[in-house]
């Protein structure tokens, strides 16, 4: 106990220093506050009063999303608005509502303020702090903003503004990709103080979304002296910020604008990809809405109306609209059981038009039968029969891993965050996810394009640029990369990129040429599902394969009624679908159609890809050439 | 020796008793303190409940049932709990540095389900009672050898390294100076703490010279942020703007015209001193500096009349963290010192900080209940 006092003095006279030490430190936080807020609280509060901040942060111009050709997708415009501080419309004693009542009847000639505006203002007004400027009008053309200006010195309290608003000039046939711009909330957390200035926007959907960061640029600063009044009286220094970076998508905006309105009023999707380098050319998503009206501030109304559409046209169908392919998938089918040599192409199966399994019987969609089919006339007529009867010689685990092959299952990510990923099953995806065993009868409905399968446009498009260009892998881009892209030539004069090439799906050369050849035959033989949609025109030939999926099971009933498509509610119809390339000589192009609810394949899916992908070939004709020019142009002297 | 054992199995003091013994002065500091900070994330909040308070007030219960849960266990628990408590704190401060998540450019984080947490902050308790059981269990003697003193250097030095790789230098800061106090109460001679400040402040220009250009920008731009107006430097410019223009009775609740526009950075976590001094002026910050200094000075008359060595290190060490936060967190918002991310305690939003200064209090709470009971200094080893 001895030792324990000796050590319980030390800790006393220990204890006393420490807090000594402490107490010194807080006194001196102490007079650090006295100092700040009294002694020189009067320059401060000039800083803070009158001119609200000495460092006046400058928003920079946000960066432009510009097509492939440089052509403009977003951009910004002058934004002529009105607002108000409504502690400084107050006359002598007179009532903050008071004042801003007087201030609005005085603007009223000048420039509208409708009912619905004047509640809005007055209930900022009550819910804001007095100093907090409220706008009053928005997007004035320059001949009201003028008006107001003029008179403003009699206006106390009234500040005419310029700001700045996004303009989207291709309207609706981008405003999923590019997304659009609205102002920040509550929830955006960053560090970044322009996120603090009134009225600021930053990305909130599509493009605008992904590359916010780089689009907004840096904020320049003005660092001003005030007077009493709150009057700048010179500007000390300036450092301009740093403007926002441009965005150049890989998307051709001309034909872009085609595919939407092809689609026209329909529910549908369709992409449209450089079968070599994975660009998107298009990706068209109907029905739209009008990203500038988001811009411009959306009513409740508008907003309503866009999210109980049933057709859904906030949703991007491209990226997110998830369906079974229908007879889309057979190429995959056929794939898979001629790589695993199950089959080998000339394997024939005659169809009656339907086949019996167990107590089931799986239909053809004609219902007399095909008779007598090889894989390409199978592929050619969209034959049911025949892929039941391949698909349950593969077996759906060895389909399954073709698809993957293929990008079926996966999401095509561009960092969107709306991209789905689809869904390829197996054995063990359905016995994980419900607990029963895979049935056989299921490999035959996969076996063409339905029950479980799902996939999205994006994806069918990737599918179809792979069978184009022979089994190479392509990664979809949406940006165009900066750096000058290193070209290298291949037969047929397309241009690959390099590093693409080597990167084989691992197809035989023989599988490919046979499902080539079926595609072709699709669009091009009399009795191909899709010939009244092929092109003739010489070097534009294209390639493809039809798609219906079903949405609801088809009863017997149905099918003893043989229901017409028109007396069918529209939510009940089939998908229509369709992928397809071009030219078959020389593929380039791969495209994917999907209409929802819009009938067959080849009668509603069919001709649209057909208009679109005529259009993409002229256009890349035209490029080429204009692409030729400029390359003369530059050459450099020869020398010797 | 058994009867020691005996002692511990059946406590001298009833239920009763101990909560009759609560420092309820202490106890109201506290829940005062809390009740500003409330009223301080209500005014930033633009007047909203659900944004910050609901969620503040949330932690703060439960940082209350802590406090009281540890002020009424037996003291003689953290002593035979301090190292493993230390161990697993700085465990978990390993598995942030393998998978935590990265938030504002640092990673600090743990994500447990639905919690996130912070082992930092953990730590600065967990250290401060390994060091009290460490030196509890020392001779005089032993304390004044320097070969006794390698393991306690190596028991701050691990995690404060773990930290600074997040990196973290405020909280790093506050586990070398936190720990390095408690060597001080120990009793550790003061010439050695001398020859390590000479070392120090000498090494500084060898160190100096061997840095890059761009470094030595940093630790200019660190040490003055004035230099970078634009960066590192607008917070604390804007928020020596709203301290001044508060002036003595500050500017009335919600009408602090650079924390409710926004000029103010951080309104509801670090800076929040900044939005409660320009709102309530001087006489609000002074007032809250008093009740801080309060709070310490019971935390001293605590350690002081503690009969055992081991409450006595652990309350003014626990007491001294708490000095701390303070004085960094409030010198950082008047430019007085760098910018270092420290929350204001008690009553800045975040929910691991607030825990472990309630924890932090259950246990300056638990050495009061139980200053009388002695425990002789060989006792911990059984413990573990």
């Amino acid at each position: 106990m001895a030792k324990d006092s000796g050590r319980y003095k030390s800790f006393t006279r220990r204890a006393l220093l420490i807090s000594g030490i402490q107490a010194a430190l807080l006194a001196s936080l102490a007079g650090r506050l006295y100092y700040l807020q009294v002694v020189r609280s009067d320059q401060y509060r000039m800083l803070a009063d009158e001119n609200r901040i000495s460092l006046r942060l400058l928003s920079p111009p946000r960066g432009e999303i510009l097509d492939r050709d440089g052509l403009v997708l977003a951009t910004n415009q002058k934004n002529y608005r009105v607002l108000i501080v409504p502690e400084q419309t107050k006359l002598g004693d007179e009532d903050i509502d008071a004042a801003v009542a007087r201030t609005l009847d005085a603007l009223e000639p000048f420039v509208p303020i409708s009912d619905r505006e004047r509640d809005r203002i007055v209930s900022e007004v009550s819910r804001k702090r007095n100093f907090v400027p409220v706008t009053v009008v928005e997007n004035l053309t320059w001949e009201e903003f003028s008006r107001v200006n003029v008179r403003s010195p009699d206006l106390p309290g009234v500040i005419p503004d310029v700001g700045e608003t996004r303009y989207y000039p291709q309207g609706e046939s981008l405003a999923h990709l590019v997304g659009y711009v609205a102002l920040v909330s509550v929830n955006d957390d960053s560090n970044d103080p322009l996120l603090t200035l009134p009225g600021f926007r930053i990305g909130r959907t599509g493009v605008e979304r992904m590359r916010d960061l780089s689009l907004r640029g840096k904020a320049g600063a003005s660092h001003v002296e005030v007077n009493a009044h709150g009057r700048v009286i010179r500007e000390l220094e300036r450092r301009e910020g740093q403007s926002g970076s441009d965005v150049v998508l890989t998307l051709d905006s001309k034909l872009q604008q085609i595919a939407t309105q092809r689609l026209g009023k329909e529910s549908a999707a369709a992409v449209v990809m450089d079968v070599w380098s994975g660009d998107i050319l298009a990706m068209a998503s109907t029905p739209g809405f009008d990203p500038n009206a988001f811009s411009n501030g959306l009513s409740q109304d508008e907003w309503d109306r866009l999210v109980t559409d049933t057709r859904k046209p906030l949703t991007n169908k491209a990226l997110s609209g998830q369906y079974p392919p229908g007879s889309a998938f057979k190429m995959i089918v056929s794939f898979a059981a001629l790589e695993a040599r199950i089959v080998n192409p000339a394997h024939r199966v005659f169809c009656t038009g339907e086949v019996e399994l167990g107590n089931q019987t799986f239909h053809c969609w004609k219902s007399g039968g095909h008779g007598d089919m090889t894989m390409t006339s199978a592929t050619e007529q969209s034959c049911d029969v025949y892929f039941y009867d391949i698909a349950q010689r593969t077996g759906i685990d060895k389909i399954s891993e073709m698809a993957k092959r293929f990008g079926l299952g996966t999401s095509v990510d561009f960092g969107l965050g709306v991209e789905r990923s689809g869904l390829m099953p197996s054995r063990e995806w359905k016995l994980a996810r419900t607990g029963e065993r895979w049935q056989i009868g299921e490999t035959l409905i996969t076996g063409i394009g339905q029950g479980f399968v799902l996939t999205t446009p994006v994806q069918l498009a990737l599918m179809t640029a792979q069978i184009a260009n022979g089994g190479l892998r392509v990664t979809p881009r949406l940006i165009k990369s900066a750096d000058p892209v290193e070209v290298a030539r291949v037969d047929g004069g397309l241009e690959v990129e390099s590093g693409q090439d080597s990167r084989s799906l691992g197809i035989s050369a023989s599988a490919m040429a046979v499902i080539q050849g079926g595609m072709e035959a699709v669009m091009n033989k009399p009795r191909g599902t899709a010939y009244s949609s092929r092109i003739t025109q010489a070097g534009f030939k294209m390639a493809g394969k039809t798609g219906t999926s079903q949405v609801l099971r088809i009863t017997e009933a149905d099918r003893e009624a043989d229901r017409d498509i028109a007396e069918t509610p529209w939510a009940e119809r089939d998908h229509a679908i369709f992928v397809g390339y071009a030219p078959v000589s020389a593929p380039r192009y791969a495209i994917s159609v999907v209409v929802e609810h819009g009938g067959s394949g080849a009668s509603m899916a069919a001709p649209i890809a057909h208009d679109i992908i005529l259009e993409a070939q002229r256009l890349g004709v035209s490029r080429d050439v204009r692409q030729a020019a400029a390359e003369v142009e530059t050459l450099p002297e020869r020398e010797d | 020796m058994a009867e020691t054992r005996l002692r511990l199995a059946k406590p001298e003091l009833t239920f009763g008793k101990k909560v009759i013994r609560i420092n309820w002065a202490l106890v109201l500091l506290i829940v005062l303190t809390s009740g500003i900070g409330l009223a301080v994330l209500y005014s930033v909040s633009d007047g909203v409940m659900d944004v910050w308070v609901w969620d503040q007030g949330i932690r703060i219960s439960i940082g209350f049932v802590l406090m009281f849960a540890i002020a009424l266990l037996d003291i003689r628990l953290f002593l035979r709990l301090a190292y493993l408590g230390y161990f697993a704190a700085l465990a978990l401060l390993i598995a942030v540095d393998l998978v935590g998540s990265v938030g504002m450019g640092a990673q600090r984080w743990l994500e447990l389900g639905n919690f996130r947490i912070q082992p930092s902050e953990l730590m600065k308790v967990a250290l401060v009672l390994a060091l009290a059981r460490y030196f509890h269990e020392r001779s005089m003697e032993e304390v004044h050898k320097l070969r006794w003193l390698l393991i306690p250097v190596a028991m701050i030095a691990a995690p404060a390294l773990l930290v600074i790789r997040q990196p973290d230098l405020g909280t790093a800061l506050l586990l070398l100076f936190g720990g390095g106090v408690m060597f001080v109460m120990a009793g550790v001679r003061l010439r050695v703490f001398a020859v390590v400040a000479v070392v120090i402040v000498g090494a500084i220009p060898f160190l100096w010279r061997s840095l890059h250009g761009y470094q030595r920008e940093r630790i200019l731009t660190f040490l003055d942020p004035e230099r970078d107006p634009l960066g590192a430097g607008y917070h604390i410019i804007q928020s020596k703007i709203a301290l001044g223009a508060g002036g003595v009775f500050g500017r009335g609740f919600r009408e602090g015209t650079q924390s409710q526009l926004s000029f103010l950075p951080e309104s509801q976590t670090d800076f929040i001193f900044t939005t409660l001094s320009e709102e309530f002026g001087l006489v609000g910050g002074l007032g809250l500096l008093a009740l801080y200094t309060l709070m310490l000075a019971l935390s001293v008359i605590i350690a002081l009349r503690s009969r055992n060595h081991f409450g006595r290190l652990l309350a003014l060490g626990v007491g001294t963290t708490f000095f701390f936060y303070v004085f960094i967190n409030i010198g950082m918002v008047t430019g007085l010192l760098p910018v270092v991310g420290v929350p204001l305690p008690l009553v800045s939003f975040g929910g691991t900080a607030m825990i472990t200064l309630l924890v932090g209090f259950g246990l300056i709470l638990s050495v009061d209940i139980h200053r009388e009971v002695q425990i002789p200094r060989g006792s911990g080893s059984r413990f573990i």
